[in-house]
């Protein structure tokens, strides 16, 4: 115990046996790249194939494996850990702890996210390939037409659960239990607020998705009938089941997004967030409205027209909420003294590209036009506006934000900005047309598709690799920075930035408030 | 907002680096794949082929216990040496709750499955409202009742007479568990399971009243009987399911009926077991450690939360899975 009052061990055993937030928030992050860069190579697999109709480089089962595989790896693998890992690193900054509530767990919660990654990408070498039956793995596709690898994902999905719950019930924990004194509720930072409610719906969620997978389970291996109408179950069950999941899962990815860009736009605007309170309640709006949603994905399976009508109108209510939130960032940056680093461009950037995926998405919410939209690539250019603009752009700002803070060293600007206009442009000419070749009718997941849709579909795939090849850049600034970057000490680091974590030293010293600090 | 140090602060003590996380993954790894594989092997693998995959769940899931063990013992004596400040042992409290929260989630997927069915599927299947407009391309003959005595299968005349909907076959139990079934209420198992458990619950509280006395004997006498209670449960649970399996005709592949019934009881059932586990070593730690204080006894308090929680279930499942 003598050295660790000090600072970190040496060698490996730091990594694999640490309870420090830091060094939990560090692995949660760079595991995410790494799967971010596997779920991303995917993606060009996909995006190749589609460069131009016909059948060129892949068969269509193949295929379908790489995009189950980039919507499982690039959702559980990359998105979600990135921002568990700011939490890592940030709450107990912000709220004045000197760690997360409960460390060895924090510590479990991480290391059982590499292996699982790794059963779920042996699924690939497996007998019947892997998984092929879509991110959503609705059934019976995901049942009774399944290859055997299916039972690997089901337990990967149950751990990946189990990591996400205790991940979650630890930032609770940290969130109502480890506060300075002095800060109340209504004074925590927003990207604290976003976690505390983003990690309630990972604990309200998370099982239910436990539930669908073990129905799964049950039907494949023991002869139940859940998914099955021969025996009096319903395959519509599963898509029930899985999207009172999923529904709050699109959330818990964009939450945290919220939290960080509520802490980047203040900052380089030198003006505090405009109607904290709003925001909060807002966020809880979200939230709450999430659980009565879920069967907007599922307009066109056959619903009674009551709950037709139920979930368009109340999809619609979640752009009330959402709209108060982007109306105060804006309002945060009007009149400010603004600058434009890297952060605040990603932040901008997510700005304007997540309000088009809100809009798309009341689009899709109208449930008779959904039948139009429904499975086309309309969808999918909607959830890449959210999940791509919105998340990883959020993230990207966050990173660039905090990586002086942790590492005590600066990025390269210039390299920094690169990084972000190839992202800009790459991501806007990769999915922006997909709206247009969904609205003419090019359904999602198919491997080939027809001559009309060839140029935009050629345009998306240049994009798409503009986009991937940018990450690589992001990469090399962010390991230079660490290596060799110049030193910064100013607590601060940037002028406008307020809150606890930035009246700590730079770099951040590996043991934080150990005793409290009092908020006034 | 300034800094400054507050002067009456008990340290939160964040433990040492620690083996046990990557011990409990190694483990849980080892365990769940094994358990993969042993399930792939049954439904797809060659009979004849053997395979280590019960090797691989079972030094996994030996593994994994071991270290659960360790883990435990590690907390208690962390707080036996009175390192664990009140603010800490609130952190316990806090993730034993959010903990139940999510187990209460879990069980509502299943609650969820078994309402959707009843309400919505078996009448569509049966060709009522919008949804029944397949009924007569599919499943012309069947008519719903609950409990499913008869699968829209067997309405058709069985798996090989329905082609479009054939993915195994689903025999619906001649006898149903529910109390319109039942003969006598003396004679009905699921209310003597509901009279045991719910005493326990009671005898459970009686030994929590007895620990916050400090009076250990009462403790320990009320921790047993609840103990052997929950033994006595899942003992008529287990002849439950005989009696279902071998009388009744009541099965797994009986159809919704049986897919519910066997998951919904089966998962409280295991919830049971793990709650009287958790109760059998509280006993233990006061009968041969002499722990737990007045004031200081959350491992027995949480136990007891979970063993109350697994009771509350008992009542739902007791209502819409048998009763109603």
């Amino acid at each position: 115990m003598g050295d660790y009052h000090h600072g970190p061990a040496k060698g490996l055993s730091r990594w694999l046996f640490t309870t420090n937030h830091k060094d939990i928030g560090t692995m949660y992050l760079w595991f995410s790249f790494a799967m971010f860069i596997l779920g991303g190579s995917f993606a060009m697999v996909i995006r190749a194939e589609l460069f131009e109709p016909g059948m060129q480089l892949v068969d269509p089962a193949f295929f379908n494996q790489m995009t189950t595989l980039h919507g499982l790896v690039m959702v559980f693998g990359a998105i979600m850990p990135s921002f568990v890992g700011l939490a890592n690193w940030l709450i107990p900054m912000m709220i004045g702890a000197p760690d997360m509530a409960l460390p060895r767990m924090n510590n479990w919660s991480f290391w059982i996210l590499p292996p699982t990654f790794l059963v779920l990408a042996s699924t690939l070498f497996m007998e019947g390939g892997a998984p092929a039956f879509g991110w959503t793995f609705y059934a019976p596709l995901s049942t009774t037409y399944a290859p055997p690898s299916v039972t690997f994902f089901i337990f990967s999905i149950h751990v990946l659960g189990l990591s996400s719950i205790m991940g979650s019930i630890n930032i609770i924990a940290t969130v109502m239990n480890m506060r300075a004194p002095g800060m109340t509720y209504m004074k925590m930072p927003l990207f604290v607020w976003t976690w505390l409610i983003t990690a309630f719906l990972l604990v309200a969620v998370m099982p239910v998705l436990a539930g669908a997978v073990t129905m799964m389970l049950m039907d494949i291996h023991f002869g139940t009938s859940f998914f099955s109408a021969a025996g009096g179950g319903d395959p519509v069950l599963f898509q029930h089941v899985f999207w009172f999941f999923g529904h709050p899962e699109v959330y818990i990815i964009i939450l945290p997004a919220f939290g960080v860009i509520s802490q980047v736009i203040p900052a380089f605007s030198r003006k505090p967030l405009f109607g904290y309170a709003s925001m909060v309640y807002a966020t809880a709006s979200i939230a709450f409205l999430s659980f009565i949603v879920w069967a907007h994905h599922m307009f066109t399976v056959g619903m009674p027209v009551a709950g037709e009508l139920f979930f368009m109108y109340a999809t619609m209510l979640i752009a009330v909420p959402t709209g108060v939130k982007v109306f105060n960032w804006v309002t945060t940056m009007w009149r400010g003294a603004l600058t434009f680093e890297t952060p605040m461009l990603f932040a901008i950037g997510f700005l304007i590209l997540f309000t088009i995926g809100g809009f798309t998405g009341l689009m899709l919410a109208i449930a008779p036009a959904d039948f139009q939209y429904h499975d086309s690539y309309f969808v999918v250019a909607h959830f890449h506006y959210v999940m791509v603009a919105g998340a990883v752009f959020s993230m990207s700002a966050g990173i660039y934000f905090w990586l002086p803070k942790w590492c005590g060293r600066m990025y390269n600007e210039a390299m920094g900005k690169t990084h972000f206009w190839i992202s800009f442009i790459g991501f806007n000419l990769a999915f922006f047309p997909q709206h247009f070749v969904g609205l003419a009718g090019m359904p999602r997941r198919i491997p080939d598709y027809a001559l009309q849709f060839a140029d935009f579909n050629m345009m998306s795939s240049i994009g798409a690799f503009i986009y991937g090849a940018s990450q690589i850049l992001f990469l090399y600034n962010v390991i230079a920075t660490i290596v060799a970057g110049k030193p910064v000490s100013d607590e601060k680091v940037w002028d406008g930035a307020e809150g606890l974590e930035w009246t700590l030293p730079t770099p951040a010293p590996y043991h934080t408030f150990e005793t409290p600090p009092l908020v006034k | 907002m300034t800094s400054q140090t507050s002067t009456a602060y008990e340290k939160y003590h964040v433990p040492p680096k620690s083996r046990l996380a990557i011990c409990a993954t190694t483990g849980l790894m080892l365990s769940v794949y094994g358990a993969a594989s042993i399930m792939n092997d049954m439904t797809f693998g060659d009979p004849g082929v053997s395979t280590n995959s019960w090797s691989i769940f079972l030094c996994g899931l030996f593994f994994f216990l071991a270290t659960l063990f360790a883990w435990f013992r590690t907390a208690i004596r962390e707080n036996l040496a009175g390192l664990n400040s009140a603010q800490l042992k609130h952190s316990y409290v806090l993730g034993m709750f959010w903990f139940i929260f999510s187990e209460v989630m879990f069980f509502l997927a299943f609650f969820g499955a078994l309402f959707y069915v009843r309400n919505l599927v078996g009448p569509w299947l049966a060709g009522e409202g919008e949804g029944g407009r397949m009924n007569g391309l599919l499943w012309q003959g069947f008519e719903f009742s609950w409990p499913m005595m008869q699968t829209p299968q067997e309405a058709v005349g069985g798996a090989a007479a329905q082609p479009l909907a054939n993915n195994g076959t689903f025999a619906g139990p001649q006898t149903s568990l529910s109390f319109a079934q039942a003969h006598a209420w003396w004679a009905w198992l699921p209310l003597w399971n509901t009279v045991v458990l719910l005493s326990s619950s009671f005898t459970c509280h009686l030994a929590h009243m007895g620990i916050l006395d400090g009076d250990r004997r009462k403790f320990n006498l009320w921790l047993a009987v609840t103990v052997l209670l929950g033994m006595l449960f899942l003992c008529l649970q287990a002849f439950e399911y005989h009696e279902a399996y071998t009388h009744f005709g009541l099965t797994l592949n009986s159809g919704i009926y049986g897919s519910t019934f066997f998951m919904l009881t089966g998962f409280h059932g295991f919830h049971v077991f793990m709650g009287m586990t958790m109760l059998l070593i509280q006993l233990l730690r006061s009968v041969l450690g002499g722990q737990f204080t007045a004031s200081d006894h959350f491992g027995f308090e949480a136990s007891s939360w979970y063993w109350h929680f697994v009771d509350v279930v008992w009542v739902f499942l007791f209502l819409f899975v048998y009763i109603l």
